[in-house]
């Protein structure tokens, strides 16, 4: 929900010109003026209800669910008890919160790292534009086409333990073969390979269009200077390259966060809570069982939602400090 | 903010936004204005068969019992695990459908929210279908709808393997026999078991014959005999007589591996019959054995058609000749062989025999096994299962041992049912 937010360029423009400051003075100025009022208040009143619809009010639902205690029954009657904030307490006692929280950053964290660095190399690399480069940017492209649903799907098919293709290379080589997704130690591990997998090609994509903003003379200039291809990048390309990238990596971020689909379909946070980050913790207390949960599903929802949004005014923040410069 | 407003672009963005917004209010006033339905007219129906389109003989069916009953029935598929929250929200909403064809342990939580009516309500009568079928739907004396028919799990053997290690099947009815079974299958280079140890319902699902079997009971997970289940397949699987994967598996990928050729036995439901058929596979079926010997009561599957609470009691009338006409012992065998299920009562079992002679160990599976939620277990087996699909996953995956892994489990169930 965040994202949506955040992505409107348009929100941290800064606002403009005094309102009062209309046409010049006429006699019929301050009728002409409330209408002109009207009109803008008509003309945004849409924007208005569509916030308000669809996400004021979902969002206010989400926090009202996890302040009450709901069971299925009061959830229908709607008689639900306030309980303040009893589910949070519940849900930062639970056995699966410590878990769960070291999951969610270990796959944001180690997923960002992997995804901006590969995403880095190979944009570096597509630069050079050589031939065939913009074929091969196109094939880096696919998994980024692909519904997760297949891509998810066929890395569970390739990390199967007895029939995987992984395995069957691992012991070609001859090596012992790992239980990608049914061992405590390796599940957190193979759905991070998937994701960073599925995530390269927006890195790329991001910062290969950040690095046709740089000019080519900087490159031309530090060439005569005699500079190498290692130093043009620490020194010019880098450098350069920190707006983009710290965008690309801030919305990496709120995105990674509340990655689902592709553990529930590897894993479903198993085996135990062994691949359990919030979002799956979340899904599985609200719908995981034939009895839902919706309160303390709600709470950690809203949990995922405070720190998507810190991660949000940062980026936030970082976009108005760029339009400044 | 007016500045911004005098550019032509925005303003003309800003139309574009009316219009649209414009264009969903329309949608949205259509739909609810169709939703207010007529006195007699057309009564809603869902089920989880997304799989049967319009064209269908179950929707022609459904249909035509509605034509009977003198109104026109529009029926719709959902998903599964889709309908439990569907359901949910259109009782909040009072537009829950006039028929709800639900998952046998889904009655006890859809009944606890207080939108399934009871078949007192609905003078529906329940007296031909089998106690141990209709008691998945039966919470404090009352019954909350009708089986549609019902499934149940046993184990289907690969004959083929079987013999090239030795084994005959009938001399398996006990834990040891079974385990013997699988050394032997497994000396010979094939898999002896696999089965569905997922983290979900299923796996509880899949786990359930083996914790009965040993005698435990699902209100004391970490008794010694709950312990001794779990020691079971865990031990199956370090072994490597089942593979590594059935952590991951659900019953259907447990079935795609039964169908390689390569296993001994596959834990496997009523509704896979149809299927091994055409497989090419020379297949049987036993019970699943329980410890000492004997059968093991298996957990009953298979959906139940309830009448959800409607502010227009008069219409329960209709409803329930529809469900009757659904339920009738002509109807129970037509759908029940299409699904591949057994019929729930006695009548209707003895006509599928018939013309069905190789259901005959899926009908005693049947009669022997046992609903989920009852023992008036009610919306506590949720959370019992939840704990206990945790065990299994901690323990077959070797984080913990059987015995700490369902004493963690009860622990924490013992605390969510309290």
């Amino acid at each position: 929900m965040s994202t949506t937010i955040i992505e409107r360029p348009e929100a941290p423009v800064p606002a403009g010109g005094p309102a009062t400051a209309g046409p010049p003075a006429r006699p019929t100025v301050k009728k002409r003026f409330r209408a002109e009022q009207l009109t803008a208040w008509a003309f945004i009143l849409p924007v208005v209800a569509y916030l308000v619809i669809f996400y004021a009010y979902p969002l206010y639902r989400n926090v009202d669910l996890s302040l009450r205690d709901y069971t299925v029954r009061s959830f229908i009657d709607g008689n639900a008890p306030f309980v303040g904030f009893q589910n949070f307490v519940d849900v930062f006692q639970d056995p699966t919160f410590g878990p769960a929280l070291r999951n969610t950053l270990l796959f944001t964290g180690v997923s960002i790292a992997f995804q901006f660095s590969f995403g880095m190399a190979l944009a570096v690399f597509f630069f050079q534009n050589f031939r065939l480069s913009s074929t091969l940017r196109a094939l880096f492209l696919v998994p980024w086409l692909l519904p997760l649903i297949v891509s998810a799907s066929t890395w569970s098919w390739m990390m199967n333990s007895d029939s995987g293709v992984i395995n069957s290379v691992i012991h070609g080589i001859g090596g012992a073969p790992v239980n990608w997704l049914t061992s405590p130690q390796w599940a957190l591990v193979a759905v991070i390979i998937a994701n960073v997998w599925i995530g390269i090609p927006f890195n790329l994509v991001i910062l290969y269009s950040g690095l046709q903003n740089i000019p080519g003379d900087i490159y031309e200039a530090a060439a005569l200077d005699g500079a190498n291809a290692w130093q043009k990048f620490w020194r010019i390309t880098f450098p350069l390259l920190k707006p983009v990238s710290a965008i690309t990596i801030l919305l990496g971020l709120v995105y990674t966060l509340k990655v689902f689909d592709i553990i529930w379909i590897m894993t479903k946070g198993g085996p135990g809570n062994a691949s359990t980050t919030f979002a799956i913790w979340s899904y599985q207390l609200g719908f995981g069982s034939t009895l839902p949960n919706f309160s303390p599903a709600a709470a950690v929802g809203n949990l995922l939602i405070v720190i998507a949004l810190i991660f949000g005014f940062l980026y936030l923040r970082v976009q108005r400090k760029q339009a400044q410069q | 903010m007016i500045s911004f407003f005098r550019r032509k672009r925005a303003l003309a963005a800003l139309v574009g936004l009316a219009v649209a917004g414009a264009t969903l209010t329309g949608c949205a006033s259509g739909t609810s204005s169709a939703g207010g339905a007529a006195p007699k007219g057309t009564y809603t129906f869902w089920d989880p068969y997304p799989q049967f389109d319009a064209s269908s003989a179950w929707t022609k069916l459904v249909e035509k019992c509605g034509t009977e009953a003198g109104v026109t029935v529009k029926r719709t598929g959902y998903d599964t695990s889709d309908l439990t929250s569907k359901a949910l929200l259109a009782g909040q909403q009072n537009n829950s459908p006039d028929l709800l064809l639900v998952d046998n342990p889904v009655v006890s939580t859809l009944a606890d929210a207080g939108i399934l009516t009871d078949t007192s309500e609905t003078k529906t009568s329940t007296a031909s279908v089998e106690k141990n079928i209709l008691a998945a739907g039966q919470i404090d004396g009352k019954t909350y709808g009708v089986p549609i028919g019902a499934n149940t799990l046993a184990l289907y053997y690969n004959k083929k393997v079987l013999d090239a290690a030795g084994v005959d099947p009938s001399t398996i009815t006990s834990w040891d026999a079974l385990t013997s079974a699988l050394e032997k299958i497994s000396a010979t280079g094939n898999k002896g078991i696999t089965f569905s140890g997922i983290g979900t319902e299923e796996g509880s699902f899949q786990f359930l014959p083996w914790f009965w079997g040993s005698g435990a009971d699902l209100t004391k997970l970490d008794s010694s005999d709950g312990v001794s289940a779990l020691s079971l397949l865990t031990d199956w699987v370090n072994k490597g007589y089942a593979p590594n994967s059935v952590i991951n598996n659900t019953q259907t990928t447990s079935w795609q591996e039964f169908l390689t050729g390569k296993f001994g036995f596959s834990e496997n439901g009523t509704w896979q019959l149809a299927g091994v058929k055409t497989s090419g596979l020379d297949y049987g079926i036993i019970s699943i054995p329980s410890k000492s010997g004997g059968a093991a009561p298996a957990p009953t599957g298979g959906e139940f058609l309830t009448i959800p609470v409607q502010k227009d009691t008069a219409r329960y009338q209709v409803s329930e000749k529809i469900q009757s006409c659904l339920t009738s012992t002509k109807n129970y065998v037509s759908t029940d062989t299409t699904l591949s299920y057994v019929a729930p009562t006695a009548a209707a079992q003895q006509q599928q025999l018939a013309a069905q002679s190789d259901l005959k160990p899926w009908v005693t599976a049947v009669g022997d096994a046992k609903g989920r939620t009852s023992d008036n277990l009610g919306t506590k087996y949720p959370k019992i299962s939840e704990q206990m699909w945790k065990a299994e996953q901690n323990a077959l995956s070797g984080s913990q041992t059987p015995a700490a892994a369902l004493q963690q489990a009860q622990t924490a169930a013992a605390a969510a049912i309290k």
